[in-house]
């Protein structure tokens, strides 16, 4: 079995006076399976991201694969890749398309120049591109083409996890469906356990299995992606599906009466330099403190994700169902 | 940046949280860093030479007892630490050391031509400054988007051909046109206002041509850029776009090269100096290291290195008071 | 390995020669041919010449037989100047070298050794960076001692710290990019990567100022040896030879101005040439190209081209703003790009219109055309273009220039980049009050107070003095609105207003411009390229495709009765909350089209289900379908998005779609 599981994984930037990216998250992408992570810019899932490709150095905790750490050595199998962003910084300008993808195949079955260049040929057959394609160089591509490079270049080294990072966010919305369309394919057809980031919802949707969505360095509720979907916990997911445009009946009406929740709607994400002691949410959230009276909880204690159908950082997630428990604390 | 500087920097910006203040820490904290290194560096200096610097000085043929003696008083028999920190005093106490060829405190000569030196490149400065700001916004108004392509190309090549020029050579054909053939200012020596002229300009020349050209360039760039495009949405003016929006946005970046172009003014002065006899720091290095002088030049060189040390923080200050946001960067 | 290096050192070369097409690179490197081939031969040629002693010919002028003198041995200055070309050149070359070397060792060592030997190199090269390199020369000849190698090295390592700065920035900006993350994944070492990866990547830049470098490195020489600290005699180099002539420069000018011509030549030569190969290593700027002639950039007024109607919005009579035929061309290096080919619409008041379409289909550049803001080089022209009935074709005067000031509003993409950094956020919103309302500073400062909290920024007379940078994303568009707010808008045109912004921040900023455009009864002209964004905001939704509109329909028509096969398209291949999770996308297959290339005929069509011969030879016109609903499409057909995901559903065609 290939898991991925984060403990208690926390990463600092710049020494006493940085910031927390990522605060204590502990998250499992099980085989074969695909997590989606969802998050605004500064929640931390591109830097989580990043140290599970040892990219960045964690600061605590410890990422596990297949339950031992993951530290591979030079010239060894290396489990895990990772697709990023932008098609155009992903890929070396001044190597040809094969020659970046060969360097992905691990040096224990590299073999002879030829067997190296039937794999690189049967890899951007794999994603959708033509063989004959391998002399090219990126600046003669297209983003959605590149983007594909990339994934073969990631599954060049076999992985057993692969991290895709916003890797639809910089295609055009024509190009966009054709890459996704390649990721479900793939992932289903080669059993690959996934970490699918994005900004964005609905694309999640259409790929997770499971879904965690992150605020401020931590991951605020997860859970099967049916369940995050249908029956949201945390007030922050409620906001985030509540924003998909086009979704459910929040339109657009100005017609928001209470000046306390119009405020809090109003509210700008806060700064992960500083972030609000208690809840993280609290200061945005429309069933927190500063619109109902009485939940001083949340600014003063952390929830803890347990006691909901699934983990749910919250106070109040189910209604009043906590508020006991909080009162305890 | 150094340890050093972050702990000063850590520690001011915990007291208070404006930026100002951090900012001017990590500033004064680099400053004192790069004061070390200078001083050492002079200090070392004289160790640095193969063999020993007395010896040079005087001359083979000088007897051991009188370099010896003379070792003696430089200190040169000390252990090294010692000697590096009598240095230390002696700069603290504002003593340079001796002059080994004229006996005068070195303090008093670097006092006596100092003032010649910082008139010339001030004056120099200011200059250059005069011309390439109003040129180079010109230029980049009239060019901008790709307008005007042969004026673009010809204030291109002319500006390239100035600046490749330098000052000494500029000197020596502004000496021959102006002094020698047309007789209207004199060949070298400081004295009247009409003497300042040549070595003024020749040293202002290139230095205007490379900065008119960098205004010029972040003229245009600024004016690509999208609060450009917004003040035009405004429907500002031209002359307000290009005063109030554009101006102080490429002179903000124009900035950082225009201090890195006065701290090279101050050691341009040194060979302009010696065109022009002009008696200043300049032609004291030069004649020093000649005679192998070297209290003189240790004393010079830390002269010309605060200097530049100096010009680097004001632009530093200066960059700080016109764009808000370099106060918060880290560098 | 071989592969990448030879394609590398290819393009490299390709690059170079192509600097030599440019009249300044061709120049410049026969100049520095030659100052080579005289550095080489010279020496060897007129040794002999040149140290020839003639007593009876003492310190002479130019004549015939000397064209440049003699110096005080009576030996030829001409045939000295040309053999002095040698060690000049030599010595420059030696020091460039030396300077090279070091800088880039330290350099690339904070990229190899451990964080903290490479904290310390990068301290002290930013130390040694500040002070200038004549100073550091001078302290390094006190160290080397006077003379040719003292000054070779002094020089050297004069200009070392600078190429390590260059270098060592070079070297992050790559080391940022994914692909060294990428090679770091692929168990690629940290020497490998250097060598693979970011050397080839920054060994055009590095070559440049190398070359430049040269230059500079020979006028440093000339200098060191004018003041006698370079080459001793007997030996010889320009700056010797200039320091000699200087003396008698009452005497014999030439003796001076020659050598100094030659280290100008020669300097020159090295800089130009470098300058030149810059030049073409910058990226072609994309409008640069011959192309169409400058024209005004003002919208220029052209005949009407077809019968078609400029708008079908019943609410004509009360246009805000009414556009026919509209084209925005820029010149390209293969003639003319026309990003927008002949847009008409018109936009009642109150009315939110939506603009769709992808990257590269005309949206912002219509847009930017709609306010007067399109750039030189562009050109725009239209048959009309009216905002509240008044012609926008004719010249411009002051009154227009106010009404547009106060009635014609912008929100751009970037909020970050769209306001002044250096100016506080209320100076930059008082400024158009003060313009075009007459009022002064206070009004108008408190005017903007006013406008910032009716876009809901907290503690609004506070944020007035606090610069740009002070506020976040949301809060600095929110501004931007305000600004736009700040006389009483008709009209607020939005470029994708909300696409830098984060989700629910997103939100936030689409209700404030409803609320808007409620309580004031504004029209909304919303540029994205997000439909389902678009469908939400606006009533009406203008899908753009190559410059065009190709369908112009009520919102509430988008998810079931488009007409178009690109509309259609667009909604199926984005997946929303309802997408069916176990059916494959829809896909578009190739590309976008490119606007300077747009093809004949209808340019969807090669992208098209129902594409057949008559839509590759005749482009169809924007026609009335029903009321409020116009298509351009031969074989206009009602559909959802779901109904195109059936058609296009083989996954061969999705795989080879972008592929082929």
């Amino acid at each position: 079995m290939s898991e991925l599981r984060f403990e208690q994984v926390s990463v600092r930037f710049g020494g006493r006076r940085g910031m927390t990216a990522v605060d204590g998250v502990d998250l499992t992408v099980p085989k074969g399976q695909v997590v989606g992570l969802v998050g605004e810019s500064g929640s931390g899932k591109s830097t989580l991201a990043r140290a599970a490709a040892s990219l960045t150095p964690l600061s605590a905790g410890q990422i596990l694969f297949n339950g031992r750490p993951l530290r591979p050595k030079r010239g060894e199998h290396r489990p895990l890749q990772m697709v990023f962003q932008d098609p155009h910084s992903s890929l070396n300008p001044r190597m040809s398309i094969g020659d970046s993808i060969a360097e992905g195949i691990p040096r224990a079955g590299r073999g002879d120049a030829a067997s190296r260049r039937a794999e690189v040929e049967r890899l951007l057959g794999l994603v959708g591109l033509d063989p004959q394609r391998a002399s090219s160089y990126p600046g003669q591509m297209s983003g959605g083409q590149l983007q594909r490079v990339a994934l073969a270049r990631a599954l060049a080294g076999q992985p057993e996890v692969i991290i895709a990072d916003e890797i639809t966010s910089a295609l055009d919305v024509s190009v966009q469906g054709t890459v996704l369309n390649l990721v479900r394919d793939l992932q289903r057809e080669l059993n690959l356990s996934m970490l699918f980031i994005s900004h964005n919802l609905a694309v999640v949707r259409y790929v997770a299995d499971a879904i965690a969505v992150m605020y401020l360095g931590r991951i605020v509720e997860q859970g099967p992606a049916e369940q995050i979907l249908s029956n949201p916990q945390h007030p922050y997911t409620k906001a985030l599906l509540a924003a998909v445009p086009g979704n459910g009946s929040t339109g657009l009406s100005p017609g928001m009466s209470d000046p306390a929740v119009q405020a809090v709607s109003d509210a700008e994400p806060a700064d992960p330099h500083h972030p609000p002691t208690g809840c993280r949410y609290h200061l945005r959230c429309p069933i927190g403190p500063l619109v109902l009276p009485g939940r001083d909880v949340c600014r003063e204690a952390d929830p803890e994700p347990e006691g909901h159908s699934h983990a749910a950082a919250c106070h109040f997630a189910d209604g009043s169902l906590m508020a006991g428990k909080a009162g305890l604390l | 940046m150094s340890i050093a500087t972050r702990f000063v920097a850590d520690a001011v910006t915990d007291a208070s949280e404006s930026p100002w203040a951090g900012f001017v820490a990590r500033r004064i904290g680099r400053l004192v860093v790069s004061l070390w290194v200078l001083v050492t560096a002079s200090f070392l200096m004289i160790h640095l030479i193969p063999g020993d610097p007395v010896r040079a000085a005087l001359g083979n043929s000088a007897p051991g007892a009188l370099i010896e003696a003379r070792r003696e008083a430089l200190g040169l028999n000390d252990p090294l630490w010692l000697q590096y920190l009598h240095y230390l005093q002696g700069l603290v106490g504002g003593n340079l050391g001796t002059s080994m060829t004229s006996d005068l405190p070195v303090a008093q000569v670097i006092g006596d031509r100092l003032p010649a030196t910082f008139e010339l490149a001030g004056l120099a400065f200011l200059l250059a400054v005069l011309i390439s700001v109003p040129v180079g916004a010109l230029m980049g108004v009239l060019t901008r988007g790709g307008r005007r392509r042969r004026t673009e190309l010809a204030f291109t090549s002319t500006s390239i051909v100035v600046a490749a020029i330098p000052e000494f050579l500029l000197a020596v054909g502004l000496v021959y046109f102006f002094a020698v053939q047309l007789g209207w200012f004199p060949v070298a020596g400081r004295s009247d206002a009409g003497s300042y002229v040549l070595p003024v300009v020749s040293m202002a020349l290139g230095s205007a041509a490379i900065l008119s050209r960098i205004v010029r360039v972040e003229m245009l760039s600024v004016l690509g850029a999208d609060y450009v495009r917004t003040a035009r949405a405004k429907r500002l003016p031209n002359w307000m776009i290009y005063f109030r929006h554009a101006l102080p946005n490429a002179l903000t970046a124009t900035l950082t090269i225009g201090g890195l172009m006065l701290s090279a003014m101050v050691a341009g002065t040194v060979l302009v100096e010696n065109v022009f006899a002009w008696p200043g720091l300049g032609s004291t290095i030069v004649s020093s290291i000649l005679a192998k002088d070297y209290p003189v030049v240790q004393g010079v060189v830390l002269v010309y290195g605060l200097g530049v040390l100096l010009v680097n923080l004001l632009v530093d200050i200066a960059l700080g008071m016109l764009d808000p946001r370099s106060t918060i960067k880290e560098s | 390995m071989s592969t990448s290096k030879t394609a590398a050192t290819a393009g490299m070369a390709a690059r170079w020669l192509a600097a030599l097409k440019t009249p300044v690179g061709a120049v410049s490197a026969a100049m520095l041919l030659s100052v080579l081939t005289l550095a080489v031969l010279a020496p060897i040629l007129w040794s002999g010449q040149a140290e020839e002693i003639n007593t009876r010919a003492i310190l002479q002028g130019p004549s015939p037989e000397h064209p440049v003198g003699t110096d005080s041995l009576g030996r030829d200055l001409f045939f000295r100047l040309l053999v002095a070309t040698g060690l000049s050149v030599k010595l420059a070359l030696a020091a460039t070298g030396i300077g090279v070397c070091v800088g880039l060792v330290l350099g690339a060592v904070p990229s190899l050794l451990s964080r903290r030997i490479g904290r310390l190199v990068t301290a002290f090269v930013n130390i040694a960076v500040a002070f200038p390199g004549l100073l550091l020369a001078m302290f390094f000849a006190v160290i080397f001692g006077v003379g040719q190698t003292g000054a070779v090295l002094a020089i050297g390592f004069a200009t070392a710290p600078s190429f390590a700065r260059l270098t060592q920035t070079l070297i992050a900006t790559q080391s940022e990019r994914d692909f060294i993350a990428a090679a770091k994944l692929a168990g690629v070492g940290r020497v490998q990567r250097l060598i693979r990866h970011i050397l080839p990547n920054i060994a055009e830049p590095l070559v440049v100022t190398a070359t430049i470098g040269a230059g500079s490195s020979l006028l440093a020489f000339a200098g060191l040896s004018f003041l006698g600290l370079g080459v001793q005699p007997p030996a010889y180099d320009w700056g010797r030879l200039l320091n000699e002539g200087l003396n008698d420069i009452y005497l014999h000018p030439m003796a001076a101005l020659a050598p100094g011509l030659a280290v100008v030549i020669a300097g020159l030569a090295f800089n130009l040439f470098g300058e030149a190969v810059a030049k073409t290593l910058g990226a072609p700027t994309p409008f640069a190209g011959k192309g169409a002639a400058p024209q005004r950039v003002r919208p220029t007024a052209v005949e009407s081209s077809a019968d078609v109607e400029p708008s079908t919005s019943s609410r004509e009579s009360s246009a805000v703003l009414t556009v026919s035929d509209l084209f925005v061309s820029f010149p390209g290096p293969a003639g003319p790009i026309t990003p927008v080919r002949g847009v008409s619409f018109s936009l009642a008041q109150g009315e939110a219109v939506g603009v769709v379409g992808e990257s590269g289909s005309g949206k912002t550049q219509t847009a930017l055309a709609l306010a007067q803001l399109v750039e030189y080089p562009g050109s725009v022209t239209a048959s009309r273009l009216e905002f509240l009935g008044q012609d926008q074709l004719s010249s411009p005067s002051p009154a227009k220039r106010q009404l547009l000031g106060t009635s014609f509003a912008m929100v751009f993409q970037d909020p970050m980049k769209s306001f002044n950094p250096t100016m506080r956020i209320g100076t930059q919103l008082a400024e158009v009050a003060q313009r075009h309302q007459g009022m002064n500073r206070r009004q108008a400062l408190a005017r903007a107070a006013d406008r910032l909290r009716a876009v809901r920024v907290p503690a609004a007379e506070r944020r007035l003095r606090q610069y740009p940078h002070e506020f976040s994303g949301g809060m600095r568009q929110r501004a931007m609105i305000g600004m736009g707010i700040m006389g009483n808008p008709a009209l607020i045109v939005a470029d994708e207003p909300t696409t830098a912004l984060d989700v629910t921040v997103q939100q936030q900023v689409l209700r404030l411009l409803s609320t808007i455009k409620e309580e004031n009864n504004v029209a909304i002209l919303l540029i994205s390229h997000d439909l389902t964004l678009v469908g939400q905001v606006c009533e009406r939704v203008l899908v753009m495709y190559a410059g065009r509109i190709v369908e112009d329909l009520p919102a509430t028509d988008l998810a079931e009765r488009s007409l178009h096969p690109y509309t259609q398209a667009l909604l199926a291949a984005v997946p929303d909350m309802e997408t069916d999770r176990n059916q494959p996308l829809a896909v578009v297959p190739g590309r976008p089209a490119d606007p300077s290339n747009v093809p004949a005929g209808c340019a969807f069509a090669s992208r098209c289900p129902k594409a057949d011969d008559h839509c590759t030879r005749e482009d169809p016109q924007l026609v009335q379908q029903e009321d409020g609903h116009r298509v351009a499409c031969w074989h206009p057909s009602r559909g959802t998005g779901q109904r195109v995901s059936v058609e296009l559903k083989l996954p061969a065609a999705a795989l080879q779609g972008e592929a082929s």
